[in-house]
């Protein structure tokens, strides 16, 4: 393991803003985390981040995010050792050690979560993570996906309380249990989930997203700092396409299934002028159509950013009037074979009308892995 | 409607109006001064000079004033504050002024407090209030000499029982001393929130101090009006309220100039291009009220979810610099130097105003001054402004319809009277104090953000809309008078349910007598 790299204060911007993109809309706000990462490195704790490469095939290894609803992540503030005690939990219950953690998903606040407890518990982080962006369902992450359980999964909250799930009927069921769990909870908890092999974690996970996050969010900055447009950068970062510049003109929203679902509504400006784009939301942006045409859909990435900064807008801010730029960025190849379809493609999503498109991808055909 | 005066105090002219139900009666602009009274004093004797001494017989003065946000801008005249966090075990992974930049936090830091207390989502208490560690804290609060505290629970805005016996507690145990909760400052999002009220804290003896000098002021020229100071989202409150939460009065210039130029122009729904020396301020009226920017709002470096108007500025204004070979307008500015360093003021940096005389679209100064003015480069110049403030408007509208624009503002003739998107410019009398006709014309207005639970969606808003009612007439408003300015639901996910959070807003008039507060 000498090849491992340090996350540093410097970097934590940068990694809020690339994660906040990668969130597509979703996954919570990385703010707060950010600032709690921040304080852990003034008390002197390091974030290490370990290659996928450089872990052992026989290194145990954590899947680790909080889970709950954004809304009350920001009012509810983590006591600060919620997902410590999850992975102290799952330690005693496994009977054995934790190596490393690894990210449920990179895309919004549980980018922040496994550095944080990684530095707390004095264990690296992998460089990667189970979706390459954000998804609303646990059971969407690669591991589950590709067949590993995420049992025995351990819950903590801010109170003291733990909870174990396992032995469980299916994958679905865990997101059921948890989900009800959560609510008791209130709303927020940690949660360490499907213990792995490194080796099995070298074949499912989403490589190389720290580091994604990070020099994501360092172009976005570099953007800004001189001056040239950091929608460009996005797109050149991430091989995207810019699909189209415009105003919020009509948005609605509601609950279904315990899921913020909606739609909004685009009028194109500039080069878009003339154009109607559509977003549709379920937690995350799902799907966009251009003059009532499915374009893009998941797993691609569907992202909005403010059209002067270039900083993302999360589908909780969204609001009629807002002046944004859609991107389109390809996501990761494991999200695109047919088994990964059946779980995030459009059909799981309830579209089962719409065939998805992989968007081309330079990134993906030059080898990631 | 009855006759009120309308006070502006900005960082260089403090303009002042007086209008009645047949519109602006009188205007005028003095000087700012850094003491407040004389400066308000001074522009209030103009004022009844210019009109009469009838005009000392108004029903109420409203004064919008730049004060508390440079006050925290320039982190001076802040009083030392103690923080209590109601949420152990909650939210201890991060303490109070977390996210403040250090040198504003040391000026007002006087000790954080964390409680075990507070409520969960659905508004159930997490764990019991820990009575006797708030009895500590508040001995420690009393030793310290602290006399200004800040009360931040968990969910506050859900229910406010928590705040409200910790702050039973601590005036129990120190007699005397200011006491800001968070929950009467707003929404759901701890951090934010509890900045709100810690900024709000730390500004009392400032608000004291000035809202008594605005008192004076018009005690000394003879009005015994009631006192009104203008607030973020163009709507006043009484200056007993304005002193409890000053906060409250933070961005109240460009909201109230877009008022103005709502009320000046007869429109409800429209764009306003506010032209002055630096910038010109481009946002958009939504029923007579400045639509508001959503996103988290930085005052001096500190994070706050205040609701400010959806602006775009850019650097057009009278005092724009203009460069010859190549050409180029701004953004650069003389700013308050204009009336020495313009051309037609006998200077010698060539502004947008020298253009603007040039073109014959202004009449200020000495016009002789730009005789030798070459008209391709002014009309170049003025081409450029132009297409700088279409641009920007075409940015800001909503609408792919054509909509009527407002020009407001002393540069506002740079104005184009051509602007694709716009169906026409509005040209009013008084453009130059739109801000201060905008204090005048204020009505009160009341506002709920609330996390409803178990709640049918129009069960939510309309519980949300009689809470803002009810603030609304705690406030001073006239509950006959109530109208709804926003409505607006956003489901909560994971949450099992109908949870939803509804946020109502709402305005009135004054009403005829004014309640205690």
């Amino acid at each position: 393991m000498d090849k491992l790299f340090e996350v540093f204060d410097t970097d934590l911007d940068a990694i809020e803003i690339g994660a906040a993109i990668l969130g597509t809309g979703g996954g919570g706000n990385p703010y707060i985390g950010k600032l709690r990462c921040r304080l852990q490195l003034q008390q002197g704790r390091r974030i290490k981040v370990i290659p996928i490469d450089e872990l052992r095939d026989d290194a145990l290894v954590v899947s680790l995010g909080g889970i709950g609803a954004p809304v009350v992540g920001v009012e509810k503030i983590e006591q600060g050792e919620e997902c410590l005690r999850a992975v102290h939990a799952l330690e005693d219950d496994l009977g054995c050690k934790v190596d490393a953690l690894i990210s449920s998903e990179i895309g919004g606040a549980n980018s922040m979560e496994p550095m944080l407890t990684a530095a707390q518990a004095g264990i690296p982080v992998v460089d990667g993570d189970g979706m390459g962006r954000a998804f609303p369902e646990m059971q969407m992450c690669t591991w589950s996906i590709y067949g590993h359980r995420s049992t025995p999964s351990a819950m903590a909250d801010e109170k003291g309380n733990i909870v174990i799930i396992k032995n469980t009927r299916n994958e679905v069921w865990v997101e059921t249990l948890a989900r009800a769990n959560v609510v008791a909870m209130g709303a927020a908890a940690g949660i360490a989930m499907a213990p792995m092999k490194g080796s099995y974690v070298k074949k499912v996970a989403i490589r190389s997203t720290i580091t994604q996050a990070l020099s994501l969010g360092n172009s976005v900055l570099k953007a800004q700092r001189d001056n040239t447009d950091p929608i460009a950068a996005v797109l050149a970062h991430e091989d995207g396409r810019l699909l189209m510049t415009g105003k919020i003109i009509d948005l609605e929203r509601h609950l279904k299934g315990g899921f913020a679902v909606g739609h909004i509504f685009i009028q194109g400006f500039g080069d878009f002028s003339g154009d109607k784009g559509q977003i549709d939301i379920q937690n995350e942006f799902l799907v966009f159509h251009r003059n009532n045409q499915v374009e893009i859909c998941v797993p691609d990435l569907i992202v909005v950013l403010d059209v002067d900064t270039g900083l993302p807008i999360t589908t909780e801010v969204l609001r009629y009037g807002q002046r944004i730029a859609v991107l389109a960025l390809p996501c990761d190849d494991l999200l695109r074979t047919p088994e990964a379809l059946k779980v995030v493609g459009p059909a799981a999503f309830g579209y089962p009308e719409v065939t998805f498109t992989p968007m081309p991808s330079s990134k993906n055909k030059e080898g990631k892995r | 409607m009855n006759q009120r005066i309308g006070i502006d105090v900005g960082g260089t002219n403090t303009d002042a109006v007086l209008v009645d139900a047949n519109g602006v009666v009188g205007a005028i602009k003095s000087p700012t001064t850094v003491d407040v009274t004389s400066g308000v004093r001074g522009a209030l004797t103009e004022l009844i000079n210019s009109i009469g001494p009838s005009a000392k017989q108004v029903d109420s003065v409203m004064i919008g004033t730049t004060h508390f946000v440079n006050a925290v801008v320039q982190r001076k005249d802040l009083n030392k504050i103690a923080a209590l966090r109601v949420t152990l075990p909650g939210s201890a992974s991060l303490p109070p002024l977390v996210d403040w930049p250090k040198d504003l936090a040391r000026v007002v830091n006087g000790g954080s407090y964390f409680i075990s207390g507070g409520n969960e989502f659905d508004g159930q208490q997490v764990v019991p209030l820990d009575e006797d560690a708030v009895v500590k804290a508040a001995q420690s609060i009393r030793d310290s000499g602290i006399t200004s505290v800040g009360i931040t629970a968990s969910f506050s805005p859900l229910s406010s029982a928590c705040e409200d016996r910790v702050a039973e507690i601590i005036s129990h145990e120190c007699p005397g001393i200011r006491i800001t909760c968070s929950h009467a400052l707003g929404r759901i999002g701890l951090l934010e929130r509890e900045n709100a009220t810690l900024l709000n804290a730390s500004l009392l003896d400032l608000a004291t101090n000035t809202t008594d000098a605005f008192r004076k002021a018009l005690d000394d020229v003879g009005i015994t009006a009631p006192l009104y100071i203008t607030l973020n989202d163009g709507t006043v409150t009484s200056s007993e309220l304005a002193r409890k939460f000053p906060v409250y009065c933070f961005a109240s210039g460009p909201t109230n100039s877009m008022r103005g130029a709502a009320f000046l122009s007869g429109l409800q729904d429209a764009i306003v291009c506010d032209v002055g020396g630096t910038t010109a301020d481009i946002g958009c009226l939504v029923n007579g009220f400045p639509r508001e920017a959503n996103n988290v709002v930085e005052i001096g470096g500190v994070r706050t979810l205040f609701r400010m108007p959806d602006l775009i500025s850019i650097g057009i204004g009278g005092g724009t610099m203009v460069r010859e070979n190549p050409l180029g307008v701004g953004p650069e500015s003389v700013g308050f130097r204009l009336l020495e360093e313009a051309r037609v003021f006998g200077g010698s940096q060539l502004t947008l105003t020298d253009v603007a005389v040039a073109s014959g679209l202004m009449d200020v100064g000495d016009k002789t001054q730009i005789s030798d003015l070459p008209e391709t480069l002014f009309t170049a110049a003025l081409a450029t402004a132009h297409q700088k403030i279409s641009l920007t408007i075409d940015q800001i509208k909503t609408d792919s319809q054509d909509v009527p624009m407002i020009a407001v503002g002393g540069g506002a003739p740079l104005i184009p009277e051509k602007i694709p998107g716009i169906s026409e410019v509005h040209r009013v009398p008084f453009h130059g104090v739109a801000n201060a006709v905008g204090a005048a014309i204020a009505q009160i207005s009341g506002e709920a953000d609330q996390v409803f639970q178990d709640f049918t969606r129009d069960d939510a808003l309309a519980a949300a809309l009689e809470i803002a009612i009810e603030n609304a007439v705690k406030s001073g408003a006239d509950r006959q008078s109530i109208k709804i300015i926003e409505m607006e639901d956003l489901p909560i996910a994971y949450l099992p349910g109908h949870a939803i959070r509804a946020r109502v807003r709402v305005v009135g008039d004054i009403a005829a007598k004014p309640k205690e507060c």
